[in-house]
């Protein structure tokens, strides 16, 4: 089955992509403002200066002996000069007449005193213009005297392909800096997912226990799903392995007591026939049960190897300890276990399944090994991390080397000794899922070799 | 009385528009490319520059059509697709044809912003109109310095100076009418000097060539806001005149020219254009006895009259013939 | 030696009790924690056999409750489950060792025997018999100054016959006793290790007498 996640979209791109279209949008909407604003501000502008300029000429204008004077300022003139040398139109109406200027500049009909503003076109060119008038009162006339004043937009159109030029870089460098800030703003929004989705991986398979470090509140319906779920989980899982205890407990139990009162009737019962049958049975129950033992450890080790828990280990100490623990059963057959290390050899693993591992080379070479003989068990960390069993038994038949680590199979020499079969494919396993192997041959002086090899 | 000046004026207006051309000359003839140049200043002057810049162009020929700066204006007005150039010392008017759309934007051609308008208008001279005098007037008298210095010597002497005393009729000339608003707004003293010579039976004269002609003869013993450079251009011959630079403030025209917008060959009038503002004055060998504008250091810059908008204010009619009004009330005391 | 087993099946609880009376040992039965706390409250034991599923509760929390009062009484616990996921819980408990049900009676007795080896060095009860005394749990044999370590079938051997004096041992129930029923066993197996034994008891007052077509009887000689 996959445990890939299928995927649709990514949130962080998304998220990324918003908050940049976002900044985008509004790096276009500023430097439209901007331009917007400083159109008008620059067409204030001009007009103040027009507006200036048409007052001041229209200040001159003055009646004599009924003919209209206007004298016009120097810098009436002088104050329209810019850069970019705009033209300058006017004329100079009297009740709307023509009395001088540029012929071509045509009267604003309502022309007020207060100036009036306009865009228009004077000798086929784009101009602002301001119209302005003023009442003068003779003797016994009253007479208006209109001025149209016209310029060119040159400069105002250089300074505003400057103006534009720097909103544009405005609102660029705005978009950028709203880029960077989204991308920043995004990984610390996704932040607190990636972290939860790190706690997630980095626990052990066995550890189920509900996630506690606060969360965003988005995200706490998220972690409420996945706490309620590993709690089910959990129950499941607890509620399974209580099974296979149960199960074994109810299947072993009998199995004891039938094993117990066999023994007992074998020291009762002289008849050979009678005594070979409960033999023939003791047999038949510790095949079966330890049968059933090494199927569950072997389903066991397989979900354990799937979901390797390393933690850290002194090998020396872990297989001291179980050397200590198979001591009672060679001391029976007369054998001695001893173990040969130098300190303490570090590895990172999984403790019970290779402690699983040895134990099965172990009762492997319990079995095998003859009387009052000796197995050696060697903790090495060089030139590889590996534990060696070596016993003083027939060994391996030589054929089957190759073979003998796969599912029940067993050595043809195996004889009567009983076993499933699957000790050497769980040790083959272990090794496997902690990056080793498990190397079986046979000692040149007799007796076999397993060599568990980790790294 | 007034009344009857201003008509006059427009009847004089009307015989000027009328008035034949005051020289014509065609360069290197019959070549295929034609240049029309319509100027105020006269052939003599002016030839060299159109040498110098025919020297290595055998294909370009160049008509020169020489009239006053107020004919310049209204032909220009009236037929401007008949000239390629337009050189004049009115800068005014010059302007104002520019402001009115009539100058064609050159565009690549480097000058200083003070002495372009428009970058279509450009400044190739620098001339400072002057006070010139028969040296023999002055004989064993001061010679003055400044319009002050002018005004006490007439004042002194009356009788030595009645009739002989001469300026532009500022109603005839353009230069002579720009010069004499330039000096009205800068002093007062203009108007005292005017009031002065005006009652010294004031002699006026359209062109400086005919002041100077005078001047020679010993007709007249001072001339006022005479061009320079065209007394400089005797005086080398005859010691007889003497040109002062008014040391109080100094009145500095600058020759202009442009290219006209319909022109039929852009790039020559370009090149001319370009031609007379790179020959500037300080150079090795001069081509011209014009005082070329020279844009390399500054002092130009805040000599002359400025290239702006304003000049067109005495443009305007109504307050030309408030001017004029005055001028004629100073000068002509009859 | 007297042992408690704490065990609620009341099958296999005779089953075991009758295999060990038979071997001459004295056994309590309880069949829940209550119970076996009550027997540990009144009796000595040398030693209990804890099961630890049982009615009443965990045998776990029962030895770790009396691990934590004044208990120092060996346990060996007895499970069904799975070798290994019950093994480090109930060794970190108090524990001394345990043991796989279903088990081999010779399996208990040599984890009893290496429990009790740990926990005091030395048997309660040294058995003194015709000039030699035997250790059992040490596996000591001591004839007059010689002290020999026996081995662990020699041991066996001679518990089986110092057990009943005077009684024949067929071949065939010593091989039982001696031999797991999955190990070949020759008839002159049992021949080696009786020469061993008479070897060792030479100069007590010992003897081990071979009855032809019968077996080996061990008898006193004043």
């Amino acid at each position: 089955m996959s445990t890939e996640a299928s995927v649709s979209g990514s949130l962080r791109r998304r998220l990324a992509l918003t908050l940049i279209g976002g900044a985008a949008v509004l790096a276009v909407l500023m430097f439209v403002a901007v331009r917007n604003y400083a159109v008008q501000v620059a067409q204030r502008g001009q007009d103040s200066i027009l507006a200036a300029s048409v007052t001041s000429m229209l200040d001159t204008a003055s009646l004599h002996d009924d003919a209209v004077e206007v004298d016009l300022p120097y810098a009436a003139f002088a104050m329209l000069s810019t850069p970019a040398d705009d033209r300058i139109f006017y004329a100079i109406f009297r009740d709307g007449a023509f009395l001088s200027g540029d012929a071509d500049v045509v009267l604003d009909p309502d022309a007020r005193s207060i100036p009036q503003f306009q865009s228009a076109r004077v000798r086929q060119t784009a101009v602002r213009q301001v119209s302005a008038s003023r009442t003068l009162i003779g003797a016994d006339t009253r007479t208006d005297i209109q001025i149209v004043l016209a310029q060119t937009q040159d400069a105002l159109s250089e300074t505003l392909r400057q103006i534009s030029r720097n909103a544009a870089f405005l609102g660029l460098g705005f978009f950028a800096l709203a880029a960077g800030l989204s991308f920043w703003a995004t990984s610390l929004t996704i932040r607190p997912l990636d972290r939860l989705t790190n706690s997630v991986t980095v626990r052990g398979p066995q550890d189920l226990r509900p996630f506690t470090k606060p969360v965003p509140d988005e995200m706490a319906p998220l972690v409420t799903s996945l706490n309620s779920l590993m709690t089910r989980l959990d129950q499941s899982l607890s509620q399974s392995e209580d099974f296979i205890a149960e199960a074994a407990h109810r299947v072993r139990t009998p199995l004891a007591t039938v094993r117990s009162y066999a023994e007992t009737t074998l020291q009762r019962v002289d008849k050979e026939e009678n005594r070979e049958a409960m033999r023939a049975m003791v047999r038949a129950i510790d095949e079966s049960s330890r049968a059933a033992g090494q199927l569950l450890d072997h389903a066991m080790i397989t979900f354990r190897a799937d979901h390797l828990e390393r933690e850290d280990l002194d090998l020396v100490a872990l297989t001291t300890d179980l050397v200590t623990r198979l001591t009672p059963i060679a001391e029976m057959r007369d054998v001695s276990l001893s173990v040969l290390a130098q300190g303490k050899v570090r590895y990172s693993g999984d403790p019970i399944l290779i402690q699983n591992a040895i134990r099965n080379l172990m009762d492997n070479a319990l079995k095998y090994a003859p009387a009052e003989s000796d197995v050696v068990i060697a903790v090495r960390s060089e030139p590889h991390i590996q534990i060696e069993v070596v016993d003083q038994g027939p060994g391996y038949p030589a054929n089957q080397i190759d073979v003998l680590t796969s599912r029940f199979q067993r050595g043809e020499n195996a004889g009567d000794t009983i076993g499933s079969g699957l000790g050497l494919t769980i040790a083959q396993d272990v090794a496997r899922a902690h990056g080793g192997d498990l190397q079986l041959s046979n000692k040149a002086e007799g007796g076999a070799c397993a060599i568990l090899q980790l790294s | 009385m007034r009344y009857l000046a201003i008509v006059l004026i427009w009847f004089w207006a009307g015989l000027a528009t009328a008035q034949e051309w005051e020289d014509r000359k065609v360069f290197n003839p019959g070549a295929a490319t034609k240049l029309n140049i319509i100027s105020s200043t006269d052939t003599t002057i002016f030839a060299p520059l159109i040498e110098d810049f025919l020297a290595d162009r055998p294909s370009v020929s160049v008509e020169y059509w020489v009239t006053s700066t107020a004919d310049i204006d209204q032909r220009l007005r009236a037929t401007p697709e008949a000239f390629d150039v337009a050189i004049s010392s009115a800068m005014d008017l010059q302007l104002k044809l520019t402001n009115d759309g009539y100058a064609l934007r050159l565009s690549g051609v480097e000058h200083p912003a003070w002495a372009e308008w428009r970058q279509s208008l450009f400044a190739f001279t620098a001339e400072p109109a002057t006070i010139v005098i028969n040296r023999a007037a002055f004989s064993g008298q001061d010679v003055p310095q400044t319009r002050q210095a002018l005004i006490e010597a007439l004042r002194a002497r009356p009788e030595v100076f009645r009739g002989r005393v001469g300026t532009y009729d500022v109603r005839q000339s353009g230069l002579g009418y720009l010069f004499a608003t330039q000096d009205a707004r800068a002093s007062e003293t203009f108007w005292r000097l005017m009031e002065v010579m005006g009652g010294l039976d004031l002699r006026l004269y359209c062109c400086s060539g005919d002041m100077i002609d005078d001047l020679t003869s010993g007709e007249i013993a001072v001339a006022y806001n005479v061009l320079g450079s065209y007394a400089a251009a005797r005086i080398e011959s005859r010691d007889v005149l003497e040109v002062i630079p008014p040391a109080d403030f100094p009145t500095t025209m600058m020759r202009t020219a442009f290219v006209l917008r319909g022109t039929a060959e852009p790039d020559i009038a370009k090149a001319f254009v370009a031609h007379l503002l790179s020959l500037q004055s300080g150079d090795a060998a001069p081509v011209s006895q014009l005082p070329m504008l020279t844009t390399k250091d500054g002092t130009a810059a805040r000599d002359t009259i400025h290239l702006e908008p304003a000049l067109m204010t005495f443009l305007d009619a109504l307050k030309r013939r408030k001017f004029l009004s005055a001028w004629e009330d100073a000068a002509i005391q009859d | 030696m007297k042992f408690l087993l704490v065990e609620d099946n009341s099958e296999l609880a005779t089953a075991i009790t009758s295999r060990m009376r038979i071997d001459g040992h004295v056994i309590d039965h309880a069949v829940n924690l209550q119970d076996a706390t009550a027997f540990v409250e009144t009796e000595e034991y040398d030693l209990i056999l804890l099961d630890i599923m049982l009615p009443d509760g965990d045998g776990r929390d029962f030895l770790k409750r009396n691990r934590a009062g004044d208990l120092n009484t060996p346990v060996i616990v007895l499970t069904a489950r799975s070798q290994v996921s019950d093994r480090i819980g109930s060794l970190d408990m108090g524990a001394d060792d345990y043991i796989t049900k279903p088990f081999d009676h010779a399996e208990l007795e040599a984890r009893c025997r290496a429990v009790l080896r740990r926990k005091s060095g030395t048997a309660k009860t040294r058995v003194e018999l015709g000039g030699m005394i035997f250790d059992p749990v040490a596996g000591h044999l001591i004839v007059g100054d010689t002290t020999v370590t026996l081995r662990n079938r020699e041991l066996r051997l001679l518990e089986l016959l110092i057990a009943a004096p005077g009684r024949v041992f067929s071949k065939q129930k010593l091989a039982d006793r001696l031999f797991s029923y999955d190990e070949d066993v020759s008839d002159n197996a049992i021949e080696v290790y009786v020469g061993r034994l008479r070897k060792h008891l030479d100069k007590s007052d010992l003897k081990i007498t071979t009855l032809r077509g019968l077996g080996y009887r061990l008898d006193y000689e004043h």
